[in-house]
């Protein structure tokens, strides 16, 4: 190990900028990518007691829960949640995960971080963009949030607020007046923020990598995130203006997505001749490679965490990157599968069917490239890895019940059940949270100079991976048995039985937010009292790891890496090590080589 | 049974990867990359790269306006007014302009004496027609109200203030972004890649509001 600060004998630049200049309003992509994963983390957490408040609610509906009141005096009255206000709730909850927790964790605040760290690059290609990019996200989660305190509540329409119901206004129910514009401006907004953090990542990934970094010398995670960057380019794109028609809709009375004739609470509504479908197409066209700019940086991180725990390389490199691409452009020609009972054309389930089936080839090409790297190795089992290997059971587990859903016959018993939603969660939810789990095990050293506590963090990884599979893996076998989704209870009475399986599930929900405290803790307690980290802790080969823990404010302290080779030179016997860098100018034994001599010479 | 046999603890190089410290160094590797002409500009990058969101932007209203036309049989056809093509003209106008005070400066840069005095003055002239087609635009909105041509009363409409007024909106930046330039051609310190990104964005909203033109001429 190098135990030695590589930056030690240099002065630390000083730089004469007050706090928040440095801190809050900071153009250092770290800083950066740190507010992002703070912001994350308020997220996730606020994401999670919604979960919970949604399981106690599912199986004891009658159980006042203290202080639900003050959160809504018509939703909660006498601490009891009303029907409606159990779509609210699960309303944000769905909102905050995918946007503020799966869109921002693996890519904004890991990205933002890590991608200029691996490339050898100073900051990102526009910081002021940056900085601009994280404050318009803070700024929709704070309208999203203020929905809570407006008179009656955040929206019931789900995060995919399916329009006419998003778009007729409070008529159609509690939360779908001021909560919903809310909303809608909320996501607007956050669109613009993602617009402008993936210009940035684009820039920086291909005009910002050091000498001889080139593109196929990018390590697996800075390939994952400048996919992603460029997915969510496009997808964020056709978002935004459909937000736009959206908010006419409720605040100039166009008539885009409501249909004529329609009577709500015996009013007819002011508007004619649209189209609800029209939503579904142009939201699913965003939602369905939403999931992808979750997954791959995840998938991403993973393999960088990987082979540094196998100490050799994948199978493939190559096959890592064009799965990725090949599954950055399927995912926009799927976007109808979400639609099968929607009423849409037969045919068209079909001409969706088929690009959904062909998507799993590069799915799977990514999964047998990970487990046939890990057969016969010898897997240094730190937490990072172990949450990499969560991630890939995660990726087959969720992977596998995509099959059947993709089939439109299957799929129109299936849909409105639990089956879905056992589904997104494990591939969509559980799998990135897995993978930036894994990013922030591994690279917790080099954003904070500390480590985190590994027994700790196994704890926190067995808890978390038993825990998600008693949790969601019951989900299918009650969307088999018919219990329907989007209830707020179960009083039918062919759901009766299935009620102890709910409470197996609530019961698994709260033991994994107990558990997620533990991560918590040990991410708190390390950033104070953890072991000091050395440079290079985990003996890796990129160049986030040539530099000091955590870097100084220009990354290298203003002398660029130069790259000489494939990121993942592992499993090498190189002067006692079994790693060479990707900046070691030259391995111990081609010393001999007189022209890589003179070359390393010449980088002295 | 084990397979350590087959795969060796330390094999002599990862498979799939090459050593390449013992190549030359590739095209990227040259020193000072960053100092030649053909050195990568992250503005102009980042401007292709705010192009193609755009253009996907309007894509989806484009298509969204073509899904509401067959949803339902309200469409209704608009008479544009014809000052719409007077602006047309006044935009083009306004990129050549911009494109005659780009090469003007490039060119004296090039010859270590810029010409900066007449690359303003078509600077001027294109900034002066942007700023004509913006008033030119909301005089077109003026004329359509007078007419009763309201946002809401049916979904043409509708489609065609979307899309005037989000093209409009990304013009005004693009004024931004030439006043920016003006200010600093005049203090002769404007760098070729701030220059070429703001006529590339420039020029891209001619051609985008040409597209514009010709859908509302062909469909509303």
């Amino acid at each position: 190990m190098q135990h030695e600060s590589a930056l030690e004998a240099r002065e630390p630049p000083v730089r004469a900028i007050g706090f928040v200049r440095r801190y809050i309003f900071s153009v250092d992509h770290k800083v950066i990518g740190l507010q992002y994963y703070a912001l994350a983390l308020v997220a996730v957490f606020v994401g999670m007691a919604l979960s919970w408040l949604m399981r106690i609610h599912l199986v004891w509906p009658n159980w006042p829960i203290p202080g639900l009141h003050f959160l809504s005096k018509t939703g909660a009255p006498g601490n009891v949640m009303t029907p409606e206000y159990y779509l609210s709730l699960l309303t944000m909850h769905g909102t905050i995960m995918v946007f503020f927790v799966l869109t921002n964790a693996p890519f904004a605040a890991l990205g933002n971080y890590f991608l200029p760290l691996q490339i050898g690059a100073e900051d990102m290609a526009f910081p002021r963009l940056n900085m601009l990019s994280f404050w318009i996200t803070f700024l929709a989660f704070c309208v999203l949030m203020s929905s809570f305190f407006v008179s009656d509540g955040p929206p019931i329409s789900g995060w995919t607020a399916y329009a006419p119901l998003s778009a007729v206004g409070s008529a159609a129910g509690p939360g779908q007046g001021m909560g919903q514009t809310l909303w809608a401006i909320s996501i607007g907004i956050f669109c613009v923020a993602s617009l402008l953090g993936a210009l940035n990542f684009i820039a920086t990934t291909l005009d910002m990598r050091t000498r001889g970094m080139t593109l196929m010398r990018m390590p697996l995670s800075t390939w994952a995130w400048f996919i992603t960057s460029c997915i969510s380019l496009f997808a964020f794109a056709v978002l935004l203006p459909t937000c736009i028609l959206l908010c006419l809709d409720r605040m100039a009375d166009t008539s885009f997505f409501v249909p004529s004739g329609l009577v709500i609470s015996d009013r007819l509504q002011p508007h004619s001749g649209g189209s609800a479908l029209l939503w579904q197409h142009l939201f699913w066209f965003f939602g369905h490679p939403e999931v992808y700019i979750a997954i791959l940086p995840a998938a991403g991180i993973v393999s960088h965490v990987l082979i540094n725990g196998l100490r050799r390389p994948l199978l493939s490199h190559k096959a890592i990157i064009f799965s990725m691409v090949a599954i950055g452009f399927l995912s926009y020609v799927v976007w109808g599968h979400h639609m099968f009972v929607s009423g849409m054309n037969p045919t068209s389930s079909l001409v969706f069917s088929f690009p959904t089936i062909i998507i799993t080839i590069p799915a799977a090409v990514l999964t047998l490239t990970w487990l046939g790297s890990i057969y016969g190795s010898r897997l240094r089992l730190t937490t990072a890895s172990l949450f990499a290997l969560g991630f890939i059971s995660m990726f087959v587990s969720g992977g596998l019940s995509g099959f059947f859903l993709a089939q439109p016959s299957i799929d129109i018993y299936l849909h409105a059940t639990y089956f879905v939603v056992g589904h997104f969660h494990i591939v969509m939810g559980v799998a990135a949270i897995f993978g930036v789990f894994a990013g922030t095990y591994f690279w917790f050293p080099k954003m904070t100079g500390r480590m985190l506590n590994e027994g700790l963090g196994r704890i926190h990884f067995w808890g978390s991976f038993v825990g998600a599979y008693c949790i969601f893996m019951p989900f299918h076998y009650l969307g088999m048995a018919g219990n329907v989704r989007r209830y707020a209870a179960f009083v039918d009475d062919y759901m009766a039985p299935l009620m102890s399986v709910h409470r197996f599930i609530t019961i698994a929900a709260l033991v994994m937010g107990i558990v997620q405290m533990i991560f918590l803790v040990n991410l708190l307690y390390s950033l104070w009292r953890g072991p000091k980290a050395p440079d290079n802790p985990w003996e890796c080969t990129s160049l986030e790891w040539a530099t000091s823990s955590p870097p100084p404010a220009d990354n290298f302290g203003g002398r660029s890496p130069i790259v000489y080779r494939d990121p993942y030179q592992y499993g090498v016997d190189a002067a006692g090590k079994d790693f060479v860098m990707q900046n070691e100018p030259f391995y111990a034994e081609s010393a001999s080589i007189p022209h890589l001599a003179e070359a390393a010479e010449a980088q002295e | 049974m084990s397979l350590s046999h087959v795969i060796p603890s330390k094999p002599p190089l990862p498979r799939g990867q090459r050593d390449n410290s013992a190549l030359p160094p590739t095209r990227d590797d040259k020193p000072g990359k960053h100092l030649d002409a053909s050195a990568p500009e992250p503005a102009l990058t980042g401007i292709w790269v705010a192009l193609a969101t755009i253009a996907m932007m309007f894509a989806a209203f484009t298509s969204a306006a073509v899904v509401r036309q067959g949803a339902s049989n309200d469409w209704e056809h608009i008479a544009l007014p014809a000052l719409l093509y007077i602006n047309t003209g006044i935009l083009i106008l306004s990129g050549i302009a911009l494109e005659l005070a780009r090469r003007t400066y490039l060119n004296g840069v090039k010859h270590g004496m810029p010409s900066a005095k007449i690359a303003v003055r078509w600077l001027t002239f294109s900034l002066l027609s942007g700023v004509a087609f913006l008033v030119g635009q909301i005089v077109v909105w003026w004329q359509l109200l007078a007419r009763s041509v309201d946002f809401i009363s049916s979904p043409t409409n509708s489609f065609f203030y979307v899309l005037t007024v989000f093209h409009a909106v990304h013009v005004a930046g693009g004024i931004g972004g030439l006043v920016r330039i003006w200010v600093k051609m005049r203090r002769f310190d404007l760098k070729r890649s701030t220059l070429n990104a703001t006529c590339w964005y420039w020029h891209f909203m001619s051609v985008l509001w040409i597209y514009i033109f010709v859908l509302l001429i062909w469909k509303f």
